[in-house]
């Protein structure tokens, strides 16, 4: 029988603020899940830590709440063990990209075959506000004591950067576009990467749902325009049709350039594609040939209570 | 007594073959039928620095380094100044007799305190600061000097050989000074042969010229040295002996109780086991289609537990292999397996600390930072193993009792095991034994993964079961695995989780605890590699009728504390040894057991403790000359 959206819903109480942007990511999650078809309980949710994190008790599906910054590490590996399992990771901005933004370059480089989903609000909403990793420079959000110091983190460019082989960006309030875009990534063939912009009513006063709605931006016959538009609309085509130098660097040249737009105008859509790399597992398919057929997670590794490998040779190369 | 118990020393600068000429002397011996425990040292550096090889052999079985060195093969100046006093009257001296002018000061690797010291002997000797000097302070003491000029036996021999090549070919040193001590000994030359042709087995032609230098050198000895007395010609070999290296006990226990995922970010003396794994990752398995184990370098040691952990959650047995520094950056990640129930198995071969400390050498510094690793009260183990044999089957262990107590576990080993090279029986695998405990194979209706049970502990689900889902948190959660603040279900859980330890004191049989090797009124208590050392002195004092008594603690935390009291309860001294500056188990004793310790030994300077140094501290303490604290310092 077909799953529906809501049967990928908890009854766990939502505690998030009213309004909250994340409402959006979570439904656009279980929506883009019902129409995959996954089965529940071969699909898991890993979360970090932040309001964000708490998404993965949202979703009825496999969920693990890990800790601040570390939830990469955790979702890589369960896929490296058990293939089989369809695996999304989620966090926000300041998991992601400040604690955690060594995993985040690391995790690009090896392309596991799943999907992690920024949900960048600018602030730490968890801690009551403080800058986050994507907050411009000089910008003051309302809690912030003084203007921010630091310069921003682009997540998309450090996604392309590191290796990540689908980038793309969605926004919250677009949760149809959203869900289409999470389908992608997951159907992806490697690392996809989504950088959700997410207002934060409670503590970011400056990307509000207003302002990216462009309330402020009035043309000469007094129409306002959405900051906010898609790259398939602009015919920008994100994809790496062939393997050759030449070509991966004009899309990723492509990719960064495109990410720096902000302001007026600010892109959403897929922005890299790559599926001529080689995801994680296949690197391993490559040294341990039955590795797809028999990952560790589906190994026997024991006879009647006994151990069943047989080490014999390499003791008998040890052997005088 | 033994009639042979020979000590054969090794040194050279990083990266001149010191470890590959120890290894065919270790591997002739062995062969030959000796036990063999060799130890090596070297410096935080890749190449130039200080390195050296101790390699003990007896006809009985031995546990660990002894003071003196029957013979020294050297073949640069800085192994010399800093050896010359451990070589023993009648033992010997091999060195380049090109180097005999070389003053302390040209050996710029000398580190200044070691040249201070260095140069006060001499100058009490009335020595000059030369290679000479020092030399004539072994021969006034009675050690029998051999120089031979390594030089011209490469150009002899590349003249006999009619291959210039060899001339220049500095790194035959190594094999050269293996097989003059060989021909010194009147070691039977084809076991040289022999070994030379396995160690070399893939490359024929660096065999063949290895093998030519060996006979030539080894020629040379018979021919030339004369008058040393002491000899190793073999003796029946023990069918089903091993030569291992330190971490592959952990290694081979690894892949025969199942683990097939390790991640680990490199440190010494932990990642020698990782790449053991990785080169061996395809795996036999009885009557079934290969096996095979995925290894993962990662990005930091927050990572690699991560990865242990999201992989322990499928349901595969999954570990980490670190040291110190990499365990430190792992604690709040430890806290995570302790409040999920996440069965993980860290692997922590200690070294000296504090921060990077002295990173290649030897120190069972972790104890209580393992026992109380972690922020917030939560169930785990640490178990300690002490020597390699010991280290295959507590493997196996300890992946049993994170599975059965859904805890995760430290073991302990470090760095005197991991560089040690040792003969021992051939590990048997049919003896490990594999419990998953209430991992679930099927789920029924209505699966709650932190349901209360009467023994609290759950059935476990893993990532991918029909019907299993589950949540896990970080933070405090109900039996679904969902947040809550509720204060009663708060201490609910609280008291599920840490009713685990007492599950494990209870669970966990006894000999698995604690390993008595005899109480006496001079009973000492010790964990982990310092095991080895304690043997050996305790038989040597044996043989003086002093009897000594000795329990090895295995299980640190939960500490079985009534046990160890109702072992020592007759006991009137309790001697502690252990290397490390503040007497870890001591404080882990009191603690649990309620009693001071009377004496401790221990030992710092980065250096494994020697049995010699052990007994002569004992003895201090059976003949009441001993301090309470007892500083072991030998050792370059
Ligand atoms: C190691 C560690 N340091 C600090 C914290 C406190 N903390 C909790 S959430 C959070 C920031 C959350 O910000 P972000 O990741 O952007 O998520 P958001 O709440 O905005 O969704 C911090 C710093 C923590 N949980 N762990
Ligand atoms: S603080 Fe911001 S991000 Fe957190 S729940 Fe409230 S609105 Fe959402
Ligand atoms: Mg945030």
């Amino acid at each position: 029988m077909a799953l529906k959206m809501a049967d990928f819903k908890t009854d766990v109480h939502n505690d998030w603020c009213p309004g909250c942007g994340d409402f959006g990511i979570v439904n656009a999650i279980q929506m883009a899940l019902a129409e995959m078809g996954v089965q529940r309980d071969k699909t898991v949710m890993f979360s970090g830590v932040g309001c964000s994190g708490k998404t993965s008790h949202f979703i009825n599906t496999y969920g693990i709440h890990t800790l601040h910054g570390r939830v990469l590490t955790f979702a890589q590996s369960a896929k490296i063990a058990n293939p089989e399992m369809t695996v999304v990771a989620v966090g926000g901005d300041g998991d992601g990209l400040g604690i955690g933004a060594g995993h985040f370059v690391a995790a690009g480089r090896r392309n596991v075959n799943m999907t992690y989903i920024i949900f960048d609000n600018g602030v730490y909403g968890l801690t009551k506000g403080q800058a986050s990793p994507t907050l411009k420079l000089g910008e003051k959000t309302k809690s912030l004591p003084s203007p921010n110091t630091n310069y921003n983190v682009n997540p998309i460019g450090l996604a392309v950067a590191s290796g990540f082989t689908f980038v793309a960006r969605g926004y919250s309030y677009d949760v149809r576009h959203l869900k289409d875009l999470i389908i992608q990534a997951v159907n992806h063939k490697g690392l996809s990467f989504l950088d959700v912009l997410q207002p934060c009513p409670t503590y970011n006063d400056l990307n509000t749902r207003d302002w990216y709605a462009g309330v402020d931006l009035v043309d000469e016959a007094q129409k306002r325009h959405s900051r906010i538009y898609k790259l398939e609309e602009q015919g920008y085509d994100p994809v790496v049709h062939y393997n050759e130098e030449a070509e991966v660097n004009e899309r990723l040249a492509q990719a960064l350039i495109k990410s720096l737009e902000w302001g007026n105008k600010i892109p959403i859509g897929v922005f890299y594609k790559n599926e001529t790399i080689s995801p994680y597992t296949d690197r391993l398919k490559d040294k341990i040939p039955n590795y797809l057929e028999n990952p560790p997670a589906k190994q026997n590794i024991s006879k009647n209570g006994f151990s069943d490998a047989d080490i014999s040779q390499i003791l008998d190369s040890l052997e005088v | 007594m033994s009639s042979t118990d020979f000590t054969w020393l090794i040194g050279g600068p990083q990266g001149s073959g010191v470890e590959s000429g120890a290894n065919i002397f270790s591997r002739v011996c062995a062969e030959m039928g000796y036990q063999v425990f060799g130890k090596r040292e070297f410096y935080s550096n890749i190449k130039g620095e200080h390195s050296y090889f101790a390699v003990r052999i007896s006809d009985q079985k031995i546990h660990s380094n002894v003071n003196d060195v029957t013979l020294m093969a050297s073949f640069d100046a800085e192994t010399i100044f800093r050896h010359y006093d451990e070589v023993i009257s009648g033992g010997g001296i091999i060195y380049d007799a090109d180097l005999e002018d070389t003053p302390t000061d040209k050996v710029r690797t000398l580190d200044a305190p070691f040249k201070e010291r260095l140069h006060k002997e001499l100058e009490s000797h009335n020595k000059p600061f030369t290679i000479a000097g020092v030399l004539e302070i072994a021969k006034e003491k009675g050690v029998l000097l051999y120089p031979v000029s390594f030089k011209s036996i490469l150009e002899t021999l590349a003249e006999e050989t009619e291959n210039p090549r060899l001339k220049g070919l500095i790194r035959m040193f190594n094999v050269i000074g293996v097989s003059l001590s060989l021909g010194l000994v009147k070691m039977p030359p084809d076991s040289l042969q022999k070994t030379i042709g396995i160690i070399f087995s893939k490359k024929e032609e660096i065999a063949k010229i290895n093998q030519q230098t060996a006979t030539y050198s080894y020629n040379y000895a018979t021919a030339k040295f004369e008058n040393f007395n002491h000899t190793i010609t073999g003796i029946q070999k023990e069918p089903g002996t091993l030569l291992v290296q330190g971490f592959q006990g952990t290694a081979l226990g690894k892949i025969a109780c199942g683990c097939r995922m390790q991640s680990y970010y490199p440190i010494t003396p932990a990642s020698d086991e990782s790449v053991f794994l990785e080169s061996n990752e395809i795996l036999e398995i009885v009557h079934e289609r290969p096996g095979s184990t995925a290894v993962i370098q990662t990005e930091d040691e927050i990572c690699a537990i991560g990865m242990a952990i999201g992989s322990a959650l499928t349901g595969t047995r999954s570990a980490t292999c670190t040291s110190g520094p990499g365990f430190a950056l792992m604690t709040e990640m430890l806290g995570w397996a302790g409040i999920n129930e996440v069965p993980v198995v860290i692997t922590n071969y200690q070294r000296s600390g504090p921060s990077t400390g002295l990173p290649t050498r030897h120190g069972q510094d972790d104890l209580l930072f393992s026992v109380f690793a972690g922020h917030g009260d939560f169930p785990k183990i640490v178990y300690a193993s002490g020597d390699v044999e010991e280290s295959f089957y507590d493997t196996g262990n300890v992946f049993n009792y994170a599975d059965v107590f859904q805890i995760p576990v430290i073991h302990l080993m470090d760095k005197f095991i991991a560089s040690s090279v040792v003969t021992c029986k051939r590990f048997d695998e049919s003896k490990i034994s594999i419990n998953r405990g209430k991992l679930l194979e099927k789920v029924e209706d209505g699966y709650k993964r932190f349901a209360f049970t009467d023994d609290g502990v759950s059935p476990r689900s893993r990532l991918g079961l029909d019907n299993g889902i589950f949540w896990n948190t970080g933070d405090e959660s109900d039996e679904t695995g969902h947040i809550t603040e509720d204060p009663i279900m708060r201490a609910k859980m609280m008291d599920k989780r840490m009713s685990r330890l007492d599950l494990v004191l209870k669970e966990i049989p006894d000999t698995e605890k604690v390993v008595s090797f005899g109480i006496e009124d001079y009973t000492i208590i010790s964990w982990g590699s310092a095991k080895g050392p304690i043997i050996d002195a305790i038989k040597m004092l044996k043989e003086e009728g002093i009897s000594i008594g000795f329990i090895q603690i295995k299980l640190l935390h939960p500490f079985p504390g009534d046990y160890v009291s109702s072992l020592l309860k007759d006991v009137k001294t309790i001697i502690d040894v252990e290397a490390n500056y503040s007497a870890q188990l001591k404080k882990l004793f009191k603690q649990n057991v309620k009693r001071d310790v009377d004496y401790s030994i221990l030992k710092y300077t980065g250096r494994a403790m020697t049995s010699t140094e052990v007994y002569d501290s004992l003895k201090k303490i059976v003949e009441n000359k001993a301090e309470k604290r007892e500083v072991l310092m030998h050792g370059a």
